[in-house]
């Protein structure tokens, strides 16, 4: 493919643009990773179902193997890295750490963004709530009950 | 000691909580090609003819490579060669005359990026000329190769099954599944003039084997490869082996002098990456009427796919080695048979062998006791090898290494286990509610794991004059915990605080040998080996602060890196880095530098055990199988970090779990794969899955290393399939109907509504 089919796109990253040139079937997974340079984004499949891809997308989590970057002109983008306040960890990070929520971490930025985006919006799950919206993403390591349990916990920090 | 035996929080977490972690795929090369493996769309067939001139014709792709241009290259060699003989079944790293299973790799494409690299490779077309595929390799026609057979054997058969009051037969089988980790394959190589080497980023597992293997495949002396790990997302047993394109990778880096990176798709790897299982048991058991089993004969034939790869017959082996479990089964023979067939090949997947034999074993003890009228449980306690006959000595071998049960309470483990679940009034409850028209059902497993395979690993130990700790390991991460582990180990034994410990693993150049991250063997050996060596480096610095302290080094003790006299904390007093810097090459009479090297050694593996239960209920319109509760009681001996020690097991049930219900690598009769994505391939979801109830146990320590430890990276997993079988089989009150995982909806429909 030539440069000229390549698109000109402007990305809302973490609070900052990206100019890239994209080709339009480029995912917006692979922009994020390889022109952006965020690599917290990872791939497990490319066909929408583990989830490790999770993002958000004006506050949704969204997968971003599934979106084209040239789709995404315009959102606000949020990705791991854009989670912890410097150094201090987002209460969802640190619930992850504290309850072993994670082994080989390589789901974990897609649970994290998909926690994020649901607790932004519902502050107060119940457990059957939680383990509906977990299931969307796989993990391969820790057999769930920490992340549930992580989850729990960041909903009871970020109420306050 | 006040690290190890407590939850410490990982020290490994950080950077992967925050999107910092080096993944396979999270590395790039200035200058880097891409490569995209032309893959065969066949199970079975002659190569005729690869036409690459119109991928070629690209702008972009810098070169397509066929078999013809590696056939310089052998194929992959065995890293576990117990069987002589076999070399012919190993596969190359391209397909040259005839491709033996969907996913082959038959060609190579380079080319400056990813997805033009793709287009390519479906630009490249193989002439293949179809021959019939073998898919069930016990079907008569075409009739399947059998490589090797695998026979363990000792005790009397004959006489065992002379007059036996009752015979149980059975056929059982598992179906294929993996491990499946959450980050595919991935790797970039690339040839370094300044050090002449080839450097290869994305290995994970067994590093030093691999820079070993790809030397001598290339050509290359050994200390011009090196291998670096970084963070590795999950390896189950299949990732980190050495695959063909590995070698493609430091091959193509070293022949076009630019680096190469190559990151597998999700539908690659559920046809190029080991399978796993896929085995089918004809078992016979000479029984008396108390339970008692006097001999065993049990004939299998494992599914091996179209090569033996870097693991030969290793499954096969543990198979037979491990059939008896806890039990004591005075006579015995396993003959395993290793068939191939126009499959993915197969490796190891975590608890390999013991995950099918303990459904065998365990099924069979199930009908066994339906067959005598007796409680399944009492049958298992006749049988359980008694405490007083440890250390218990089969008679055969397992992995090069003799079959030596090393500590343990089997009997004792029952009763926690049965207690724990109230075991009379579960199943009078279950009772109650299968009158009440529900399908539940309670079913166990008792299996013994292997861990700590031998024969050895090292670590160095070394402090700095600021009184930083590296701890450098020749294991390998594959996100299991070990940087944690080692440090704990490292930081009561050396007497500083964990936050100055860094570890350091997986790096060819670091440490000349290193054996890597399998058969639970990380915390067993490298933990001993950690001991060992922040020994040295303690008694190292003991010498040095009796001299400056003027005391006897016996008087000396160290804490959070100061030494003093014991018992006066605020006395005169020396840090380890102080201590350091008196150790400078020049100001002292033996080795510069506070370091040391501990290696620890093994001959024998040390076998935890333990116990899973499973409460399960059937809907019996969909033939869903839910699991209520699922209980794993484990003696590991000694758990470095319980946390850790839980999370294993709670992430090994859910596979096991995957494994019993959900997980199949199906085939069409041409030999297509019916799974090849996580839409058809389904594993676990936190839907599927039930708080799993860990009941640890650290009350046989192992005799045979310092720490008292037994591995605990695979009991999570090891008996789930039979106790979420026999759960299901006491559910629906058909005990000998129950023979085959996974248990999927279709075939627990088939045997609720009676259709064969």
């Amino acid at each position: 493919m030539s440069e000229r089919t390549k698109a000109e796109v402007t990305l809302a990253v973490n609070g900052r643009s990206y100019r890239v040139r994209v080709e339009p079937r480029r995912t917006l997974a692979d922009t994020l990773r390889d022109d952006c340079g965020l690599t917290g984004t990872h791939l497990g499949c490319e066909h929408g179902v583990c989830g490790a891809c999770t993002i958000l997308a004006d506050g949704q989590p969204v997968r971003s193997c599934l979106m084209f970057a040239v789709q995404c002109e315009g959102m606000d983008l949020r990705t791991v890295e854009d989670l912890a306040d410097g150094d201090r960890l987002h209460p969802i990070q640190e619930a992850f750490w504290e309850n072993h929520g994670l082994q080989c971490g390589f789901c974990t930025p897609g649970f994290l963004m998909l926690a994020a985006g649901y607790l932004e919006q519902n502050p107060d799950p119940d457990d059957d709530e939680l383990r509906a919206v977990l299931s969307s993403n796989l993990c391969r390591c820790t057999g769930y009950q920490n992340i549930l349990k992580s989850v729990r916990q960041a909903a009871e920090v970020m109420r306050g | 000691m006040s690290y190890v035996g407590s939850s410490v929080k990982r020290i490994e977490d950080r950077p992967l909580l925050t999107g910092m972690a080096r993944f396979a795929a999270d590395l790039s090369l200035p200058g880097q090609l891409h490569m995209r493996v032309v893959r065969s769309p066949v199970a079975h067939g002659r190569l005729v003819k690869i036409d690459t001139s119109e991928a070629l014709a690209m702008d972009g792709v810098e070169a397509v490579w066929t078999g013809d241009d590696v056939r310089d290259i052998p194929p992959i060699d065995f890293r576990m060669p117990w069987v002589e003989g076999l070399e012919r079944f190993r596969q190359p790293i391209l397909a040259t005359d005839h491709v033996r299973y969907v996913g082959e790799p038959v060609a190579m494409v380079l080319a400056e990026d990813p997805y033009l690299a793709e287009d390519a490779a479906e630009l490249v077309y193989a002439g293949i000329e179809e021959l019939d595929p073998v898919v069930d390799p016990l079907a008569a026609e075409p009739a399947a190769t059998e490589t090797t057979i695998v026979e363990k054997a000792y005790g009397d058969l004959e006489g065992a099954f002379e007059d036996a009051p009752v015979v149980v037969e059975m056929e059982l089988a598992v179906g294929r599944h993996t491990g499946v980790p959450m980050e595919t394959r991935g790797a970039v190589a690339h040839y370094d003039p300044m050090r002449s080497v080839v450097e290869m980023f994305g290995a994970a597992k067994v590093p030093h084997h691999n820079r070993a293997a790809i030397a001598s495949m290339l050509g290359l002396p050994l200390g011009a490869v090196v291998l670096r790990e970084g963070h590795v997302g999950g390896g189950f047993g299949i990732r980190g082996e050495l695959y063909p394109e590995d070698v493609l990778l430091c091959l193509a880096a070293l022949r076009l002098g630019r680096p190469v990176r190559w990151v597998e798709d999700r539908r690659e790897h559920m046809v190029a990456a080991n399978h796993s299982r896929d085995q089918v048991h004809r078992i016979k058991a000479a029984v008396e009427f108390d339970g008692w089993i006097r001999g065993v004969i049990d004939e299998f034939w494992v599914d091996q796919g179209a090569y033996l790869r870097t693991h030969q017959v290793t499954v096969t082996e543990l198979t037979t080695s491990m059939l008896p479990g806890p039990y004591v089964w005075p006579a015995y023979r396993s003959r395993g048979h290793v068939m191939l067939s126009n499959k993915t090949p197969c490796g190891t997947y975590r608890a390999p062998g013991r995950y099918e034999s303990t459904f065998v074993r365990e099924r069979l003890i199930d009908v066994i006791a339906h067959r005598l009228g007796l409680d399944p449980a009492k049958v298992r306690r006749r049988n359980l090898v008694r405490p007083e006959r440890m250390p218990f000595k089969r008679g055969i071998t397992a992995l090069g290494t003799e079959l030596t049960y090393d500590s343990g309470d089997y009997p004792g483990l029952l009763d926690r286990t049965l207690e724990y679940l109230d075991y009379e009034r579960l199943t009078a409850d279950l009772t109650r509610r299968r009158s009440g028209g529900e399908l539940v059902g309670l079913g166990m497993g008792f299996f013994v794991e292997k861990s700590g395979l031998g024969p050895f690993d090292g670590v160095k130990v070394t402090v700095d004059e600021a009184g930083e700790v590296v701890v450098i390991t020749g294991v390998a991460s594959i996100g299991q915990g070990v940087e944690t582990v080692l440090a704990q180990v490292c930081a009561d034994t050396l007497g500083v605080g964990i936050e100055s410990v860094r570890v350091r693993h997986g790096q060819t150049d670091d440490l000349a040998y290193g054996m890597g991250a399998f058969a639970s063997r990380v915390t067993v050996m490298s933990g001993s080996a950690t001991l060992i060596a922040a020994r040295g480096v303690r008694r190292k610095a003991l010498e040095v602060a009796a001299s400056v302290l003027e005391a006897d080094p016996h008087d000396l003790t160290i804490d959070r890196g100061r030494v003093f006299v014991r018992g006066s904390a605020g006395g005169p007093a020396i840090t380890l880095g102080e201590v350091a810097q008196r150790l400078r090459p020049g100001l002292t009479g033996g080795d510069p530098g506070l370091t040391a090297e501990g290696w620890f050694t093994a001959d024998h593996m040390v076998y935890p055990y333990g116990i899973h239960a499973a409460v399960v209920r059937v809907d019996p319109e969909s033939g869903l199988v839910e699991v209520e509760r699922l209980v794993v009681a484990y003696e590991v001996g000694k758990a470095v970090n319980p946390e850790l020690v839980n999370g294993q097991i709670a992430g090994g049930a859910a596979q096991g779990i995957g494994g019993a219900l959900l997980e199949d690598f199906a085939y069409d009769e041409s030999g297509q794969p019916l799974a090849a994505t996580f839409m058809d391939y389904l594993m676990p979801t936190i839907a599927e899955m039930p708080e799993v109830e860990v009941l640890l146990l650290e009350e046989a320590p192992s005799p045979l290393n310092p720490l008292g430890v037994k591995g605990a990276g695979e009991g999570g997993i090891t008996a789930v399939g039979a106790a979420i079988a026999n759960g299901v089989a006491d559910a629906l009150g058909r005990p000998e109907e129950v023979t085959r995982l996974p248990l999927g909806p279709e075939r627990v429909r088939r045997i609720v509504t009676g259709v064969a």
